[in-house]
């Protein structure tokens, strides 16, 4: 059925299910210009760094969208600002037909607050060691005040605990009696307390070993299915996003390059860029598949280059890419790149074959 | 031989390291744990062999004791090491630590680590070089800047004055690789190279890793967690599980046909683009922890074809068709045992 709508989806470019989140135009901009007198002394202007620059994108209901990037592409900024942990410095964030710009105070804000809820990379960091994990789980419950009942807490909190596959006897634990995927099931049931519909996990599983990583990729499917829930995803593995997502944005220096459906983003990359990071991938069936050489590194996203920010990576840059920022366009299979090489139609198989070749 | 340093591609294919019933062993106030159990190997001259693992396998503390580099209280307990038939694990510290230099080179996951951020790259390259050989100051700068460029840093002849700080992340991990080259090593030991970077710097970087160790004839021991990297890479792998070897062999025969459950289990764990699979293959559990190992197969309390010999006696590495396996599924020579088990 999902697979089905997801299909169809991609044939019309829309989803038929409602967007539950929706990105629109958003920035941050974080200044990080030297002191005032320094700059005074040196003559210089403040120095903003774009983290992330004009990024918009829907998330349907119970479908999961990942954002792949390398480091410093912002993907992990995003995610702070969808749960807003950041204001934006533009553009906004409307979460079921509601825009959180325009909730000013927390009282206006709580309704929201528990229905998002956030999953962070390090499970080692994220869980308090003080305390006790039954406590741990019960603190949203407690902070949004959805129960004060000391037995209906002590209930609610084993039923979380079972439902990411631990016992509700764990609850008595502390922390450090857990190994890394055990806490990653902690921190899930933290998350999960407060009923959300909505979880954004930054590199849920990057700090975990593969095959404790597959147990949790599992456990979020099943989540996910059980309790409908939509997930943002933030990885910089593209094999695991492949795995999880309905829909892939791959971002690049504060900026989507490309997005729409994860199979044809996967299945027929059209960016230079998605084309790069899908051909870094190791070829763990060694079937010594053709790719085009990787070459460079991002550069500092302080500075980025002019135009498109990809143009000195790029194989098929051309005077306009370093000019001009390429406006989104629509692919053939419905999703959106932002690419002058393709809206000239430059980028022919041939072409393509020819980089390809160069190796 | 053992005494040639000036070294040309030998004609034949020998075993340059040989590692044989290691033990390291950390003595605690609540008995000794045994971090690498008994396990042996061997690397050829030339050869990159994988060892891979989840942590906790003991596949760095393996390393760390083939340089002699255990944190005390951590120590061999058992077993020799042999670099080109001389052992080194009983060696004192100064004639380890020239051996060290000069025929192992040695690769580290965290770039900034290895490398002394008040020193300039140059400063550190030319120290390197001469205190393991005779060149004088200028000689020597000059195979700094070669070998900057060998590792494909642009103007090496302008960087080379400047500090680790001044690069990045992929930049810096070309500097220690141009650091563990310096004197023409014979083994190069590299514990998780590209774990700390980027997926496309990771590619350059596992091309650069190749090419080099192929160029300059050197034995690559590439420990790491990632089996992609494995594949890309080397031209035999060793998986290492609770301090053992579980499965060794030539690493499309370990990759495509697996034959210790837990290589099966951990191949099938990792997601790969293109594979349309609702669930990725979920070994229960985890890894245990060195004061839990159980006895028998350490891996018999997660293996789903566990049987009642898997419980009680430890299996040993035999040869399987091309790869030896550490499994009771298994007879020496044979194939997989017919039965119930199978």
């Amino acid at each position: 059925m999902a697979d089905a709508a997801v299909a169809q989806a991609a044939r019309s470019g829309t989803d038929d299910v409602r967007p539950l989140v929706r990105v629109e135009g958003l920035a941050k901009h974080f200044d990080v210009s030297p002191p005032w007198l320094t700059r005074v002394l040196r003559h210089e202007d403040r120095t903003l760094v774009r983290a992330v620059d004009g990024v918009s994108f829907d998330i349907p209901a119970g479908r999961t969208f990942s954002l792949v990037g390398e480091s410093g592409c912002g993907k992990s900024t995003v995610a702070r600002l969808v749960v807003g942990l950041y204001n934006p410095t533009a553009g906004e964030v409307e979460f079921d037909g509601v825009s959180m710009a325009n909730l000013k105070s927390r009282r206006e804000m709580a309704p929201i607050r528990k229905r998002l809820q956030m999953i962070f990379q390090d499970p080692y960091a994220s869980l308090n060691p003080r305390w006790r994990v039954a406590d741990i789980v019960a603190e949203p419950l407690r902070a949004h005040g959805l129960m004060t009942d000391r037995r209906a807490i002590q209930k609610r909190v084993g039923e979380l605990l079972e439902l990411v596959r631990l016992s509700a006897r764990d609850g008595e634990k502390f922390p450090h009696e857990f190994s890394g995927g055990q806490r990653q099931r902690i921190s899930i049931a933290r998350a999960l307390a407060s009923n959300p519909e909505f979880l954004v996990c930054d590199e849920p599983t990057s700090a975990l070993d593969v095959s404790v990583q597959a147990q949790i990729l599992n456990l979020m499917k099943d989540l996910q299915r059980e309790l409908g829930l939509t997930y943002l995803f933030i990885s910089h593995d593209l094999a695991v996003v492949y795995h999880i997502s309905d829909y892939v944005g791959v971002m690049y220096l504060g900026r989507l390059v490309e997005w729409g459906t994860a199979r044809d983003i996967f299945r027929r990359p059209q960016h230079p860029y998605t084309r790069m990071l899908l051909d870094a991938i190791p070829d763990l069936e060694m079937s010594g598949r053709q790719r085009i050489p990787v070459a460079g590194e991002v550069p500092s996203p302080i500075h980025p280059p002019s135009g498109c920010h990809f143009h000195p990576r790029c194989p098929f840059a051309n005077e306009r890419c370093k000019a001009e920022e390429p406006k989104a366009i629509a692919t053939p299979a419905g999703g959106k790149v932002r690419c002058h090489a393709i809206e000239e139609g430059r980028l022919t198989e041939e072409v393509v074959q020819h980089a390809l070749g160069r190796d | 031989m053992a005494e040639n340093t000036t070294r040309e591609k030998p004609a034949r294919k020998g075993a340059l390291l040989e590692v044989e019933n290691l033990r390291v062993e950390f003595p605690t106030r609540r008995g000794t744990l045994t971090a690498v159990d008994d396990i042996s190997f061997h690397i050829d001259e030339g050869e990159v062999l994988g060892v891979v693992g989840e942590s906790g396998a003991g596949k760095s503390m393996t390393g760390t004791a083939i340089i002699g580099l255990l944190e005390p209280p951590g120590r061999i307990a058992g077993g020799e090491i042999r670099l080109d038939g001389r052992r080194i694990d009983n060696l004192p510290y100064e004639k380890l630590r020239r051996i060290r230099g000069r025929e192992i080179g040695m690769v580290f996951q965290d770039p900034l680590t290895s490398l002394n951020p008040l020193y300039t790259v140059g400063h550190q390259l030319i120290e390197t070089i001469q205190t393991h050989t005779d060149m004088s100051e200028s000689q020597a700068r000059r195979r700094a800047i070669d070998l900057l460029a060998e590792v494909g840093i642009p103007a090496p002849e302008r960087r080379i004055d400047q500090y680790p700080h001044q690069f990045s992340g992929g930049m810096r991990q070309r500097v220690v690789i141009a650091l563990a080259l310096c004197v023409n090593p014979r083994l190069v030991i590299a514990d998780e190279p590209t774990t700390a970077l980027d997926v496309s710097i990771q590619a350059q970087i596992i091309k650069l890793l190749k090419k080099l160790c192929s160029e300059h004839g050197a034995a690559v021991m590439l420990i790491t967690h990632d089996m992609g990297v494995i594949a890309e890479t080397a031209d035999r792998v060793a998986v290492m599980y609770s301090g053992r070897i579980a499965e060794v062999g030539p690493v499309r025969e370990v990759i495509r046909n697996a034959k210790h459950p837990y290589t099966h289990g951990l191949m099938g764990s990792i997601p790969m683009v293109g594979h349309d699979l609702d669930r990725l293959t979920q070994i229960e559990g985890s890894m245990p922890r060195l004061t839990e190992i159980p006895t028998g197969c350490p891996f018999n309390p997660r293996c789903p074809k566990v049987f009642e010999r898997c419980r009680h006696e430890r299996p040993e590495l035999i040869a399987v068709e091309d790869t030896r396996v550490a499994c009771w599924l298994y007879e020496e020579g044979e194939q997989r045992r017919t039965g119930s088990h199978g």
